[in-house]
């Protein structure tokens, strides 16, 4: 946190000297109202104060909709405001759970969520997977003794703050029918592909488009990570004589563990949300091979012909109910990390 | 300027008490110090009298009018915090007049004052520099000013010498006294140094344990401290207390009922055998030049009694040499099982719970 | 061969001179800089070409365009060919037309003569140009000027707002003890746990409710107030010595002035983390406007990109140059402030 502090020093001092223009002038006028509002009410009550506008900004846009949300799901209908919508119970809840086979999402009533449920889970392992050996990698690679190693971390950092979709624009630009990939295939005497008419390959892309997109974020946190490992540890085993692979694995393993789990979660976190740059890069396609669940809580509620409130509730409810244990467990492991 | 009453002052943190019921009257344009053991209290009745604290209980009275429960900032109280808290983001010369312009002082009496206290403190020619920029000493004088420009009721320091180096402290300590002389306000000086507290103070307040030992003015601390705490704690090297019944003394109507004999190290004097009270064996010298300091211990008592003994000049004396010597009467301390001063005269001891 | 392989997993070697396993380590960077780079370096130099060069198979790397001559007698610019003549020779032919498997062509220097060459004897002479026209026709054909002003909007503004109701919250919960502080803070880190995905719909009713639907309060406000700044902020101020503020108190300022005056401005490197991240949040924001802005006057850069490149005749050229434009702004600041947010990202282990 202090290192972090000290670095924008000179970067923040130019605009630092506007803002503090504009503060000033901000200053002068709140100054007179927020000094009587304190004399009419007390000092002691200044800190409601202060908490006042955030917390109506969370009430109006977090809390209240929560509660709105759970009155959607157990409502019918298709109007919008609450008071307007039939009671129908868990009957939304049943609508999503009505399956033959929970196997094959083609026997469900509502069979587009579950290949949403599918295809998110498929998304997610192979996310998860890729993610974490492509982001160990580099930083074990970006750890060594190189070269311009601020400039390599901020090569792989760099789409980290794209848009996703320009993310998104980007590869689909390289990789539509007459695209840069397909160009390189044929002049190496291969067929053209046609990625997103094959749902395989689609499904392929999405994952290595995240992973293109997000991976300099881990990569960062694990490299931070493998910093703190403290160099004489490396020198005792070394003296000790021990293999690379005993020391890469009873050494760099345990005490990266802590980092390592922290990028599980949160990857598992950020996949079982993922929306803008597949939406954006398959709209779905081909059919519903690449759909996930916020697309199709997305599309129920306001792509749709007949906007489906209730539905999209009920969904929002069981994603919300899987994100807050898995957030719970985040919570849990970076509080023993800081500990 | 204005004079501070305090009745039955209390504070709590939890189930913790930490100040007992204190009693205190400061005259207007007394400088007070209040000294004691870390963890005595002085440092939370220095925050009760500003106003950082609540009381949990008693008043608190400034200039006649009751405050206890006032913010702070409408005491019109000055502090000097033991970090100086000088705002590291304004120069030296915003930091004295912030509290200027926070109550609304026109802009060229803020320059006037701000000006007037930068002479004062030796500091004009560092207006426009950070807190960062300067030495302690200087940080310590901004602090001091910032109080100044105020023109305060009451000023507060809290332990404002701790963070420099013992010949600047020398130093600001002086500066303090002339400052006091020539602003003449009240002043209220927390601090656990007591060479500080003898130099400084009108009065000084001694605190244990959340209770007021003693208030008196230096010499009277020193020379007629109410109780064994005062004794002990006041004075340097600490003045030797010893069991009545060590001394070859006649019990009778001179000990009375005292239990120990406190004697300070000046009045222990060598003399001859025959005078003698108590014969010492010397365990360590220091020569200071002027004085000598003998760490004896007695012989013929039970236990390892250790006595002090300060000579004026240098000494022949060494290590295992045998000295008999006298405890001056007329400095005798005597105190009873209590550990009350017994004294013909009454003297106000402790403040009670 | 695994061994050595682990040694590059593991060893954080000195200076000793060129091992193996650095130059694994190098080759690994380099692809990874073709990989990272590449992509994006692509798209900025497929934007400079003209609708013609990007239908191209296979591509040129660079933007060419062929080059025209004027020749005497011919009222529109010819398209220039290098042919190889039947005799070997090879000229530098303008094209008039072409007829099935021949094409019609002229020397420019005897423009009166017309030679009949086969298609396959010719290739198109080409050069270096830049069709800056991607870039400016968007201006005054589409609406593009005012995505972009919307987005900058959104993003000015709303960080702003974040800025200041934020740091007010982290003020409170780091400087006060007041009743009800654990369930204020409770409160926050809630709503760390609520990503908008799932109460679209919901708060797209209070939205409306509110009357904001399409009109960029709609975008600015709901994200407004984020756990995540609260957090960073209270964080830092709590590292500010209390002296300061109890000073300040002594001072009789009051607790607005001592928030504003001795407060913020000694949080000034925390704000400058949180105006970054909140910066990059709203600049790439894009579910939520999607939701909920459907007028295509009050679409952000995301949202016009995405629409844009969803119709049916996808207009690439311009598409791709109005992708470059919604990256710059970002690439610009990374190129700054790179080292900056990295390292307040490393430290604070989000994004």
């Amino acid at each position: 946190m202090t290192d972090m502090m000290r670095l924008p020093e000179a970067a923040a001092r130019r605009p630092a000297g506007l803002v503090a223009g504009g503060a000033q002038a901000l200053m002068r006028l709140t100054d007179p109202p927020m000094r009587a509002l304190q004399r009419l009410i007390g000092a002691a009550r200044m800190p409601y104060v202060f908490l006042l506008p955030n917390l109506v900004f969370f009430g109006l846009f977090v809390f209240l909709p929560i509660a709105i949300n759970i009155v959607f799901s157990m409502t019918g209908g298709t109007a919008l405001y609450p008071a307007e919508r039939p009671y129908v119970g868990a009957e939304q809840y049943a609508r999503l759970l009505d399956c033959g086979s929970y196997l094959d999402p083609g026997s469900c009533q509502e069979d587009l969520f579950w290949r949403g449920v599918g295809n998110t889970l498929t998304f997610t392992v192979f996310q998860m997977v890729a993610m974490v050996l492509f982001s160990l990698g580099t930083a074990l690679v970006l750890n060594r003794p190189i070269r311009a190693r601020g400039f390599f971390r901020a090569v792989y950092f760099f789409p980290v703050l794209l848009s996703p979709v320009v993310v998104a624009l980007i590869w689909k630009w390289i990789l539509q029918r007459d695209g840069l990939l397909n160009a390189a295939l044929t002049m190496a005497g291969g067929q053209k592909i046609l990625f997103f008419v094959d749902p395989g390959w689609a499904m392929f892309w999405s994952v290595f488009v995240s992973v293109w997109a997000h991976m300099g974020f881990y990569t960062l946190i694990l490299l931070a990570g493998l910093q703190a490992i403290p160099r004489d540890v490396y020198e005792a085993a070394e003296m000790d004589g021990t293999r690379p692979w005993r020391v890469f694995h009873r050494i760099t393993l345990p005490l990266l563990w802590p980092n390592l789990l922290v990028v599980l979660v949160l990857v598992l976190i950020r996949s079982v949300q993922v929306f803008d740059e597949v939406f954006v890069l398959t709209g779905g396609g081909p059919g519903t091979a690449t759909v996930m669940i916020v697309q199709y809580i997305y599309t129920t509620a306001f792509a749709n012909q007949v906007q489906n409130f209730g539905l999209a509730g009920a969904a929002s409810v069981l994603l919300g109910a899987v994100l807050f244990v898995l957030t719970m467990v985040q919570l849990f492991l970076t509080r023993r990390r800081s500990s | 300027m204005a004079g501070l009453e305090l009745r039955g002052v209390r504070k709590d943190f939890g189930s913790v008490a930490v100040l007992k019921g204190i009693d205190l009257s400061i005259a207007d344009g007394e400088f007070i110090v209040f000294v004691g053991p870390s963890g005595c209290g002085k440092s939370t009745l220095l925050r009760v009298i500003a106003g950082l604290e609540t009381a949990t209980a008693g008043d608190i009275h400034i200039d006649g009018a009751e405050v206890t429960r006032t913010a702070a900032s409408d005491r019109g109280l000055a502090m000097v915090f033991q970090s100086y808290a000088l705002y590291p983001h304004m120069s030296v010369h915003q930091n004295m007049s912030f509290a200027l312009e926070n109550m609304g002082v026109p802009k060229a009496e803020i320059a006037r004052r701000v000006e007037r206290a930068a002479r004062m403190l030796r500091l004009t020619d560092y207006l426009h520099r950070k807190p960062g920029a300067l030495s302690g000493g200087q940080r310590q004088r901004v602090a001091i000013g910032r109080a100044i420009v105020r023109d305060p009721k009451i000023f507060l320091f809290d332990e404002p010498l701790s963070n420099l180096d013992a010949e600047l402290r020398v130093a600001t300590r002086k500066e303090l006294a002339a400052l006091h002389a020539e602003i003449g306000g009240t002043m209220i000086y927390v601090t656990h140094d007591q060479v500080e507290a003898m130099t400084l103070a009108d009065r000084i307040v001694v605190l244990n344990a959340g209770r007021i030992e003693q208030i008196g003015t230096p010499l009277d601390l020193y020379n007629r401290p109410a109780n064994l705490f005062v004794a002990g704690f006041i004075g340097s090297p600490r003045m030797n207390l010893l069991p009545a019944d060590a001394a070859r003394m006649p019990r009778d109507n001179f000990l009375g009922d005292a239990v120990t004999v406190g004697i300070r190290p000046e009045h222990v004097q060598p003399c001859a055998e025959a005078d003698a009270d108590l014969t010492v064996q010397v365990d360590l010298v220091e020569q200071l030049g002027g004085e000598t300091f003998l760490y004896t211990t007695a012989l013929g008592c039970p236990g390892d009694l250790k006595v002090t003994i300060r000579i004026d000049g240098q000494s022949a004396l060494a290590r295992g040499d045998r000295l008999p010597v006298r405890l001056r009467r007329e400095h005798l301390h005597l105190f009873d099982s209590a550990g009350l001063a017994c004294r013909p005269d009454p003297i106000p001891a402790r403040s009670h719970a | 061969m695994t061994g050595g392989l682990l040694r590059l997993l593991t060893l954080r070697r000195g200076g000793r001179g060129w091992h193996w396993t650095d130059v694994a380590s190098y080759a690994y960077l380099a692809v990874g800089v073709l990989l990272m780079f590449g992509p994006v370096l692509w798209l900025v130099l497929s934007s400079f070409k003209t609708p013609s060069a990007l239908l191209e198979f296979p591509p040129s790397l660079l933007p060419m365009a062929q080059a025209e001559v004027r020749v005497e007698g011919y009222p529109q610019p010819l398209p220039l060919f290098t042919v190889t003549m039947e005799d070997g020779s090879v000229r530098e032919l303008a094209q008039v037309r072409r007829i099935g498997i021949a094409a019609q062509m002229v020397d420019p220097k005897e423009p009166a003569k017309t030679i009949r060459v086969p298609v396959d004897r010719r290739t198109p002479v080409r050069h270096l140009a830049f069709a800056v026209g991607n870039y400016t026709d968007p201006l005054t054909q589409f609406d593009f000027l005012r995505y972009l002003r919307n987005s900058l909007v959104v993003t000015v503004v709303a960080t702003l707002i974040t800025l200041l109701i934020n740091s007010m919250a982290a003020y409170a919960l780091s400087v006060y003890e007041f009743r009800g502080k654990s369930v204020a803070m409770l409160g926050v880190i809630g709503t760390l746990m609520i990503p908008i995905t799932i109460i679209l719909a919901p708060v797209y009713l209070v939205v409306t409710k509110l009357g904001f639907v399409d009109s960029l309060w709609a975008v600015i406000l709901p994200g407004a107030a984020t756990p995540t700044g609260v957090f960073l902020l209270r964080q830092y101020m709590l590292t500010i010595p209390r002296d300061l503020i109890e000073a300040a108190r002594m001072d009789k300022a009051s607790e607005w002035r001592i928030y504003a005056r001795i407060v913020m401005p000694l949080s000034l490197p925390a704000l400058a983390v949180l105006a970054i991240f909140s910066v990059m949040w709203r600049w790439n924001d894009f579910l939520w406007p999607l939701a909920v802005l459907t007028k295509t006057e009050v679409h952000t850069l995301p949202i016009a990109l995405n629409a844009f490149q969803g119709e049916l005749q996808t207009q690439w050229h311009y598409l791709l140059a109005m992708t470059v434009v919604t990256l710059l702004p970002v690439a610009l600041v990374f190129a700054f402030l790179q080292r900056f947010i990295t390292s307040g990202i490393a430290n604070t282990g989000m994004k």
